[in-house]
């Protein structure tokens, strides 16, 4: 009673925020009580970890956080508190607590030296993760809240569900609310009494935790073999557990097509520039996937000159990957390609030696390993939508990056002069001719932008996957796949091609293995296309002659 | 002059080339072994074992070039996936030589290979009975080759797939195939290959005369194939297989069901792929899933386009060269390789279009002695 008596008045005085006064007066009290926690004694330490919680100090949670994660030091002599963090390998800051002074930086050896942790046993890991809590529940911050609860549902025990029942009425927000009811009903589903037992399994139904599912699984093991159980209790039980797997694969099979289009949105960025060189060119550039190296290699070298924007690094990143393959593709027109138009078995031999000496190249300036390239804040991370489906950020811009790219190409072709020209040499050079358009320069810009949106495609790719020299082997068989599949000539057919491939290939992962479904996709596409040698949109009429 | 001239001699008496390349052929058979066993080791001209087993292994490649030539050079089909017969060929010896090691690998067991003890198998998987037999594997290395390729063949040609499409489904097979052979579950080694082998039909795989053996075998193999290649593109069925890669839609018109001389040209060169694979692999004492990469295959184009498509024995001399300079310069400067074989790639395609055969004749040409330039049976183009 007393305690919560304490915690009335603390949560009175932290909501409503703290003076100078009290700031001071609540800190004198933590540190009156570390001279405690520097004692030997568990007992000691217990009593010191309650009065720091009931001190009601805004430095409370980071001073029991941080005897949890085993950070908080105490100098063997005068027995001062500090707060130790590791800055680089081996080298640690400390701090003051309270104060949030730096005091000094030491070695590791120094550290052992002068300091000792505040060292914990498994009951005060419990109370301290209970009080922290306690804490925290009640804080302003909605997602503070809402993770602290988080936390407290994978290890309930009566005391905090006590505190849950407290705070349960008062909480405002319905997300919040209802993860504390959560909470309630998991202690509740283990009453004696079956009735309360019966509302709680009930409100559990179809509840997506995997606490919640571990504890219905149990509830139905310990059901089915006693006979002393409640009749009722049983079927409640199964039906609740139907709902919730119901649920659980359902957001199995969103995250799934989520998988899959991620999947599809990065072999359209490895395939749409192929299908510009290819499918509007007609040239078999085995060098592509070497284009997409370069891209990523691009964002390397830009992440490399701007170390203190790594934020930004990938907008800058993104036109200089075009710009350098860009001209790399112009170069490779200029220099080998227009010499064996007609020629599309030698052009593919050709382009296939460019590959190779340009991964030896990389391979010679940079490194034959694998290039680190970092992933800016604002793509980590996943966004939760329940706690059987998240999606990561990074997968998410990559689908509407692809999209992005998709649709820019799109409007570049059928909406600009450029686009005009392009369209118009690949249809009939003769003519093109005649009417006044320098076919060799469009043929070497078009070869450009296609290798240009293959270095875009590469920047992309440089944050779902490892940098090195055989970057682009790896996308070189998927990328023509995707572009025959889709139909040679054809926007639309990459788009469907790599979506449907992404799709098909994370559905059948879990069934086969991911090597034995890339497989199967394989000779899937194998037969598809011996049976439809134009892929699934061919183009028809005239163009489809050639 | 005999009105009745041997069949063989028949073979060769249009083509200049054959001629030599049958000659270095005959020589290399005789002096080599000559020169490893004969010579005393003091002599500037012994042969060393090592050195044996290396030109063996460039023959066994030359006999791959050749049934990638008769694909390539005479029916028009670049093939980016002929390595996969090369490995199944490879593959299927392999097996054989694992059944006959018998008790004596690590582990010891009677049947079972070392790696399936390693991994847990409790019996042998049913496709690997009668591998034990010899006459079983080696029917196996054309067999299985040969099945694929009629049975990929047969979807592709009769669906009219062509040209570049075509060249990436082909490389769309031996990529899937290494993926498969790269699984532990598979049922092949995974990885790791076949490898440790012990003997062949008995004879000690490690002693010298086995490897000169081999190396017999492997120059008679490829003087056989160049022999079968010859036949067939010289018969009556050579002409239409040309008048196909010149022009498939007249040779239809004119009412040949093109696809089915196209795949009995495809398998037999997949056939021949395979007992190149076969030899192969007791010569070098390993077999991975490697050689299924499509780079591997793509690599083979190169022999063929550089020795010169189109000529038999052109790939065979490319195959050489190409491979001599790999084992020399990675050795040397293994960094230096790939620029050289991608500039080969460029080069050979910009400026030699007809490899090193085009280009003697071509010179032969200017000094006036043979004006004949171009794949063979076909008119000057231009």
């Amino acid at each position: 009673m007393k305690r919560l008596l304490f915690l009335a008045f603390f949560s009175l005085v932290f909501l409503s925020g703290l003076d100078a006064a009290d700031h001071t007066n609540s800190d004198s009290l933590i540190q009156s009580s570390f001279r405690l926690l520097s004692s030997k004694s568990f007992a000691d330490k217990a009593t010191a970890i309650n009065s720091i919680a009931e001190s009601g100090s805004s430095h409370a949670v980071l001073v029991l956080s941080s005897i949890l994660e085993g950070d908080l030091y105490y100098h063997k002599k005068n027995k001062n508190m500090v707060l130790v963090t590791e800055t680089t390998p081996r080298h640690y800051e400390i701090t003051d607590p309270l104060t949030e002074e730096l005091v000094s930086t030491k070695s590791k050896k120094e550290l052992r030296k002068k300091y000792k942790k505040v060292g914990i046993n498994n009951k005060l890991r419990g109370l301290l993760n209970e009080k922290l809590a306690a804490l925290t529940i009640y804080s302003k911050d909605k997602s503070t809240r809402l993770r602290s609860t988080r936390k407290l549902l994978k290890n309930l025990n009566p005391s905090t569900v006590e505190l849950l029942r407290d705070a349960a009425p008062r909480e405002t927000d319905p997300q919040v609310k209802e993860l504390m009811q959560v909470c309630i009903a998991v202690s509740d589903a283990r009453s004696k009494d079956p009735e309360i037992q019966l509302g709680a399994i009930n409100e559990l139904a179809g509840s997506l935790y995997p606490e919640v599912r571990v504890l219905l699984e149990e509830l139905k093991t310990a059901y089915t073999d006693s006979v002393a159980a409640d009749p009722r209790l049983l079927p409640a039980v199964d039906s609740a557990l139907r709902a919730t797997s119901l649920k659980v694969s359902f957001y199995k099979q969103v995250e799934n097509i989520f998988f899959g289009l991620s999947l599809g949105s990065v072999l359209l960025l490895a395939a749409v520039g192929l299908a510009i060189t290819f499918g509007v060119m007609g040239v078999i550039n085995m060098a592509h996937g070497e284009m997409l190296m370069l891209g990523a290699y691009t964002t390397f070298v830009v992440q490399q000159l701007m170390p203190n924007s790594i934020e930004y690094s990938l907008f800058v990143a993104i036109p200089a990957a075009f710009i350098v393959t860009g001209l790399a593709g112009i170069a490779i027109e200029r220099g080998i390609i227009r010499y064996l138009y007609g020629r599309p078995l030698e052009t593919l031999l050709a382009t296939f030696g460019l590959s190779l000496v340009l991964q030896q190249l990389v391979r010679s300036i940079f490194s034959p390993l694998n290039r680190s390239v970092i992933t800016p804040q604002w793509m980590s991370g996943s966004f939760e939508f329940n706690p059987a489906l998240s999606l990561t950020y990074n997968r998410m811009y990559i689908v509407v990056f692809a999209l992005m790219v998709l649709f820019g190409l799109l409007w570049l072709l059928k909406k600009t002069s450029f686009g005009l020209q392009m369209r118009a040499v690949t249809q009939n050079r003769n003519m093109a001719k005649a009417m006044g358009i320098r076919t060799g320069w469009v043929d070497a810009l078009t070869f450009g932008l296609g290798s240009g949106i293959a270095g875009i495609g590469g920047v992309a790719l440089s944050q779902l996957t490892n940098v090195g020299p055989n970057l682009g082997q790896a996308y070189i068989v998927d990328s023509f796949m995707v572009v025959v599949f889709g139909g040679v000539g054809n926007l639309w057919g990459t788009f469907f091609g790599a979506m449907i491939l992404g799709i098909t290939n994370k559905f059948m992962e879990p069934m086969t293995g991911a090597v034995f479904a890339k497989i199967l996709v394989l000779i899937f596409i194998i037969l598809f296309i011996q049976r439809y040698p134009r892929g699934m949109f061919a183009l028809k009429g005239r163009a489809a002659e050639s | 002059m005999l009105k009745y001239k041997p069949f063989i001699f028949r073979l060769l008496e249009t083509d200049r080339g054959s001629k030599y390349f049958v000659a270095i052929l005959l020589a290399l058979m005789v002096l080599v072994p000559v020169c490893n066993l004969a010579v005393p080791e003091s002599s500037a001209f012994h042969m060393p074992v090592y050195g044996v087993t290396l030109i063996g292994k460039y023959l066994t490649y030359a006999l791959l070039a050749i049934s990638l030539d008769l694909v390539w050079g005479y029916l028009g089909i670049l093939s980016l996936g002929h390595g996969a017969f090369f490995g199944l060929g490879g593959y299927a010896m392999g097996m054989y030589l694992m059944r006959q090691i018998g008790d004596r690998g690590v582990y010891g067991h009677p049947v079972l290979p070392d790696f399936m003890v390693f991994l847990d198998y409790k019996e042998l998987p049913w496709f690997w009975y009668g591998f034990d037999q010899f006459w079983f594997a080696a029917l196996m290395v054309v067999l299985v080759p040969g099945l694929l390729a009629f049975v990929f063949g047969w979807l592709a040609f009769r669906s009219r797939v062509t040209g570049v499409y075509l060249s990436i489904i082909t490389q769309a097979l031996t990529y899937a195939l290494m993926l498969a052979f790269f699984r532990n579950n598979f049922g092949f080694g995974g990885n790791n290959g076949l490898t440790d082998f012990k003997d062949i039909l008995g004879f000690d795989l490690r002693s010298d005369g086995t490897r000169i053996a081999l190396f017999v075998c492997s120059a008679l193999a490829v003087m056989l194939g160049y022999f079968a290649c010859r036949f067939i593109v010289q018969s009556r069925l050579g002409s239409l297989v040309m008048a196909i890669r010149d022009s498939e839609g007249r040779v239809r018109a004119l009412g040949y069901r093109d696809e089915y001389y196209k795949l009995f040209v495809f398998v037999v060169a997949a056939m021949l792929a395979g007992v190149a694979g076969a030899l192969y692999v007791p010569q070098v004492g390993i077999i991975n899933p490697g050689e299924f990469s499509p780079i591997n295959s793509i690599e083979m184009v190169i022999w063929v386009a550089m020795g010169g498509r189109g000529t038999l024995y052109g790939a065979a001399l490319g195959a050489v060269v190409v491979n001599f300079a790999k084992t020399y310069f990675t050795a040397v400067a293994p960094e230096v390789w790939l620029f050289i074989l991608g500039g080969l790639f460029v080069g050979v395609t910009l400026f030699l279009p007809r490899g090193i055969v085009g280009a003697i004749q071509k010179i032969r040409g200017m000094l006036g002695a043979s004006r004949n330039t171009g794949l063979p049976g076909m008119a000057a183009k231009k």
